[in-house]
Order: C-alpha cells, then sequence, then structure tokens
C-alpha cells in the first residue's frame, strides 16, 4: 500500500539552546531542538532535524513537598544546588539541566537576585552543559531575580522563562540584553500562546528564539487536552503559521509527581501496586505521550524515568536516519 | 485567500498615464503598496486605450520584476499578449484569462502548461454569459475536461463564475455564489475557484460595502481566490475575519496584525 503523504509549506523554528566556547560560552556543547517540517514522527513525511531532549530538574532549595521515592534518588544532594546539578551530570549523563530559583519566592526562602545570580554563576562554573532557567512563579519577585540570573549567564545562551501574557516585557529585554531564548507559556490555550509570541516578537526578540510552554497535564489530568493544543499548533506551523511555529517545552515532572496515583501511599489503595515504581511510570508515560505529540525539551524529575524515556526516544530515532526520505538541500 | 491586487490596470488613469510615459516609478510604487497590503500576486492589464498591448505588456512586467518577485497575472483577453507577457516574464505567471470556448483553450490550455502558469477561465463563451447556476457549471465542466484531456493540472486551475453587478444580475447573486461551491466537487483534485470581485460593486453607491459583504459570503462558500484592491482596509479586514471564522487561521487577540505579520 502507498503512504499518503502531505507536502507542508512551513516549518518549525529550530533554537539552540547553550553556547559554545565558539559560539562565546562556556558549554561543553549546544544543543537544538525543532527545525521540523513535518508532525512529530513521521519520518517517510519530511525532514526531523532534531530528537526531543530531556532535561534534569535541579532546586536552588530542597524541594520539600516532593514525594520520598524522588527525594531518595538524590538524598543529600538536594541541600546543595551546585552538588545536585553536579550530580545529575556525572552520574546521570545530563544533558541539559533546568534549574528552578523556588526559593527566590517570598513564601519559600526570599532569597535575593544577587544570591540567586551568584548561584547560577557556581552552577555555570561546576557544569558545562547547557541550562534552562525558570523564576518561582511569584511575578513581581521575577522581574527581579530573572534580570540578575539572566546577566549572570549572559553569552550562554540559555532558555529562561516563563513569559507569561501579563508579565513579558522585563523578562523579554533581559533575554535580549544578554544574548538568551524564553520560554512563552500559556495556560493550556492556543490563542493566547499565539498573542504571546506576537507581543514578545514586538518587543524585538524574534519568533526563532522562543520556546511555548503550553501548559501540559499528565496522564489522567488532561494529557489529551495538552496534546490536541499542541497538534493544533503543529498543523499551523506547518501550514506556514509562523508565529505559533515554536518547539515546545513540557514540564513533564512537575504534572506527573503532583498526580495522585503518582505518590499514593500503598497502603491507602493496596491494588495499585508499590509507589516507588508507580511514580517513575507516570512520569514515563506522560513523556512517552508527550513526545508523540511533539514535546521537543522535556523537564523531568527520576533519574530512571528519563532513563527509561531516553531509551525510548533512540528507539524511536534508531530507524529515523535509515528512511527512504532525504532532506532536499 | 490568495490575494491578486488588480490595480495596476491601464484603465485606471494614474497607470494608462504612467504606461504612455514609460514611468516606470509609478508602476513600481503602485506593485509594491498592493503588496504591503497583502496581495499575494499582481494583476497586469494594458487596459483598452494601449495601442501597443503586445509591446506594453513586456515593459509592465519588468518594471514589476525589478522589484519584486511575486506571481504576474498576465490578464488579456488575447491569447497573443498573454504569450508576449510570458515572454519577458521570470517570476511565476498565472495566465487571466481563457474561456469554454474551444478555439481559446486549444491556445491558452497548452501555453500555461508549458510554462508551469496557472490559469484562470472565466464561465462564459462565444454564446454569451451564463444564465443560472447550472449553465455556469456546464461551462466549468467543459474547461476542466478540457484541461483533463491536454493534461494540465486541475489544481491549478481557477475557475470564475463571472461575477456580475448587484445592481444589474440581482436574482444571479445566489446562484453565483452556489456555483463557488459547486465548481469544486467536478473533480479530484478539485479546481480553484476564483472572481474578479469589484465588478459586484460596479455602478452601486456603496462600493467598498458591497465588494466586502459578497467576498465574506463568498469566502463561506470556499472560494480560493479573488482579484480585489488591497488597499481597501475594510475590504482586506473582513477577508482575514472571514478566514478566521472560517477556522483557516488560530485566533488571537491581535489576528489582524497576526495575519499582516505572516
Amino acid at each position: 500500500m502507498e503512504l499518503a503523504l502531505e507536502k507542508w509549506s512551513g516549518s518549525v523554528a529550530e533554537v539552540s539552546v547553550g553556547a559554545t566556547k565558539d559560539e562565546g560560552g562556556t558549554r561543553a556543547k549546544s544543543i537544538k531542538i525543532g527545525g521540523h517540517k513535518t508532525l512529530p514522527l513521521l519520518f517517510k513525511e519530511s525532514a526531523i532535524p532534531n530528537r526531543p531532549v530531556v532535561a534534569f530538574e535541579v532546586w536552588d532549595i530542597a524541594p520539600t513537598e516532593w514525594p520520598e521515592e524522588l527525594i531518595k534518588s538524590y538524598g543529600d544532594k538536594l541541600k546543595d544546588p551546585v552538588a545536585w546539578a553536579d550530580f545529575c551530570v556525572k552520574e546521570y549523563k545530563a544533558q541539559v539541566l533546568c534549574i528552578k530559583l523556588q526559593g527566590s519566592h517570598p513564601d519559600f526562602g526570599n532569597k535575593t537576585p544577587d544570591e540567586e545570580a551568584k548561584l547560577i554563576g557556581k552552577i555555570l562554573k561546576r557544569v558545562d552543559v547547557p541550562l534552562v532557567i525558570l523564576g518561582s512563579g511569584d511575578d513581581s519577585k521575577d522581574n527581579l531575580v530573572l534580570p540578575a540570573a539572566s546577566e549572570a549567564a549572559k553569552g550562554e545562551r540559555a532558555l529562561v522563562g516563563d513569559a507569561v501574557q501579563d508579565n513579558y516585557k522585563t523578562l523579554v529585554a533581559a533575554v535580549l540584553a544578554d544574548g538568551h531564548n524564553i520560554i512563552a507559556e500559556s495556560p493550556i490555550d492556543i490563542n493566547i500562546a499565539k498573542q504571546l509570541n506576537i507581543l514578545i516578537s514586538d518587543m524585538g526578540l524574534s519568533l526563532e528564539r522562543i520556546v511555548i510552554n503550553p501548559t501540559i497535564g499528565a496522564l489522567g489530568y488532561g494529557l489529551e487536552y495538552a496534546y490536541s493544543i499542541m497538534e493544533r499548533a503543529r498543523l499551523a506551523a506547518l501550514s506556514g503559521d509562523k508565529t505559533v511555529a515554536n518547539p515546545f517545552v513540557c514540564f513533564v515532572g512537575h504534572e506527573a509527581w503532583r498526580a495522585k496515583e503518582a505518590k499514593a501511599k500503598i497502603a491507602e489503595f493496596p491494588s495499585w501496586g508499590p509507589e516507588p515504581e508507580r511514580g517513575i511510570i507516570w512520569e514515563v508515560i506522560t513523556a512517552a505521550a508527550l513526545i508523540q505529540s511533539g514535546g521537543d525539551l522535556l523537564i523531568m524529575r527520576h533519574p530512571k524515568a528519563v532513563e527509561k524515556v531516553n531509551k525510548y526516544i533512540d528507539e524511536l530515532f534508531r530507524d529515523a536516519s535509515q528512511v527512504s526520505y532525504k532532506v532536499s538541500p | 485567500m490568495f490575494i491578486i491586487g488588480e490595480l495596476i490596470n491601464g484603465m485606471y488613469a494614474n497607470i494608462g498615464k504612467a504606461i504612455r510615459e514609460k514611468n516606470k516609478a509609478e508602476i513600481q510604487k503602485c506593485a509594491l503598496e498592493q503588496i504591503k497590503c497583502g496581495a499575494d500576486a499582481l494583476d497586469v492589464n494594458c487596459g483598452p486605450a494601449s495601442k501597443e498591448p503586445i509591446t506594453d505588456i513586456q515593459w509592465l512586467v519588468e518594471a514589476i520584476q525589478e522589484v519584486t518577485d511575486v506571481p504576474i497575472s498576465l490578464d488579456s483577453s488575447k491569447p497573443q499578449v498573454i504569450e508576449s507577457g510570458l515572454k519577458a516574464a521570470r517570476n511565476k505567471v498565472i495566465i487571466n484569462s481563457v474561456t469554454a470556448d474551444p478555439d481559446k483553450l486549444d491556445i491558452l490550455v497548452p501555453m500555461a502548461k508549458q510554462h508551469n502558469a496557472k490559469l484562470i477561465a472565466l464561465t462564459i463563451s462565444a454564446k454569451g454569459i451564463p444564465k443560472d447556476k447550472d449553465q455556469r457549471l456546464e461551462l466549468a465542466a467543459t474547461i476542466v475536461a478540457d484541461c483533463i484531456d491536454k493534461g494540465f493540472p486541475v489544481e491549478d486551475l481557477f475557475l470564475d463564475p463571472i461575477v456580475l453587478p448587484l445592481n444589474v444580475a440581482q436574482a444571479q447573486m445566489k446562484d453565483i455564489l452556489e456555483s463557488i461551491h459547486e465548481f469544486k466537487i467536478i473533480s479530484d483534485p478539485s479546481p480553484k475557484t476564483i472572481v474578479g470581485l469589484s465588478n459586484v460593486s460596479q455602478g452601486t453607491n456603496a462600493r467598498s460595502l458591497v465588494n466586502r459583504t459578497f467576498l465574506t459570503m463568498a469566502a463561506a462558500y470556499g472560494l480560493d481566490a479573488a482579484i480585489l484592491d488591497p488597499l481597501d482596509k475594510d475590504l482586506m479586514d473582513a477577508q482575514i475575519t472571514a478566514e478566521l471564522i472560517l477556522n483557516k487561521h488560530i485566533y488571537c487577540d491581535s489576528f489582524l496584525y497576526a495575519y499582516r505579520k505572516k
């Protein structure tokens, strides 16, 4: 039977994260996400130049509310963000780290912009992988902390976020000044995603430097809704709409480990099976579905889940180089 | 919707004068203005007063190509004028137009095929303008069958149902709109549909309003392309909004701006 192949006129922007010495930074290598000329995994239809990439989440404070299973896998490292970052890279071969400055939140330690800038500096010295840098989600504090953190990573081409529709100007200005990329977050809403991209690009940051955080739900918590939003954006992008033609970042760990099924004690639900496995499975399944819907950068938490997802990506892309499709020059 | 700007036409005083005086700058200004306002292609017509359309069309095509590479729609009822325009054209070409008459089809369909040009076909014949939907469909089917016979790709064919002035043929408006929809089901792959829009408002005293109202209605019937005045901002806004309502683009609060940014 002959395959029905679609001809697309548009493509997804390709975003590089991390700058090497040649590129003005100090990272050992940079990663590329996006650049697709077809829907996810349709290798025979057109070019899919980059694989999905998994980033480990590292916090500036020890997360108190993470389930035991997650805490166990990092142990004491959780108390020292630099050691935690180093551990992810050395022990688990992390390709990218996502540094969440949760401790700057007024309710979680209220760290100062200066403290956070210094921390980013230390992490950049200790590890040589590209960084994602996130605020705490408190808008007014983020507007102080993120410019400082951005400046501390100047020239490293980090991915900084999140910009939201009501709070993007300060972050865009910082990202422009320091040569980074930006995460544009919308609440599972394609219309807001498009509007925010336009607002950001109007400030002079090109559309090719935006990564969309579409906001996802974990398995059982709106995953299919996120899937449909991502699919809609991708179809429009491939049909030529540049204002939604961006790679997606998906906060898989954050969502999956919030699910009751991931963290409930076995004593409460004996039929659900042992909790050490359950959370990992929840994170893996959520990630696998999002890879199929076009997720390009997956921010994850459990090392075992990351290992399984990387293996899954390897399997999906194993034959990709052997398909009949050739990228035309 | 694929928009072909109609303003480079010798029947307009400024263009007629520019052609007579060989004033390139005037033509190029008109070309760029139309593109800036959203034209995807430019119609080029020497106008009724041109004494030398065969050389004038080449001069027009060359003037336009100096400033843009958008497709050019060579607009003439005379095949030799179109052929002359084709000789000068480096940009992509749309041939405007052929009719359902065999002598025209025999010349222009092979010409379009040979030059990889798109082809606009009017559903009229030597017998005159069709009086209803059935006559339009019959002429459209004749044209499609001829293209298939001659190996011209039907998806590059743009069928025009012939839009008549509202104040002349009010009773035909609904037939014209329905023809747009029915042309699409003549063959698979479907031919495209197009209208020369401004004719609908000819002689009325609310031209812009009549034009944009007809265009939004035609969009709902599946219209693919239109030859119109892209400098009419209300018209372009209505067209963009109509496509949004038809779910052809993703909504955002700055949707007019977003469309123009593309």
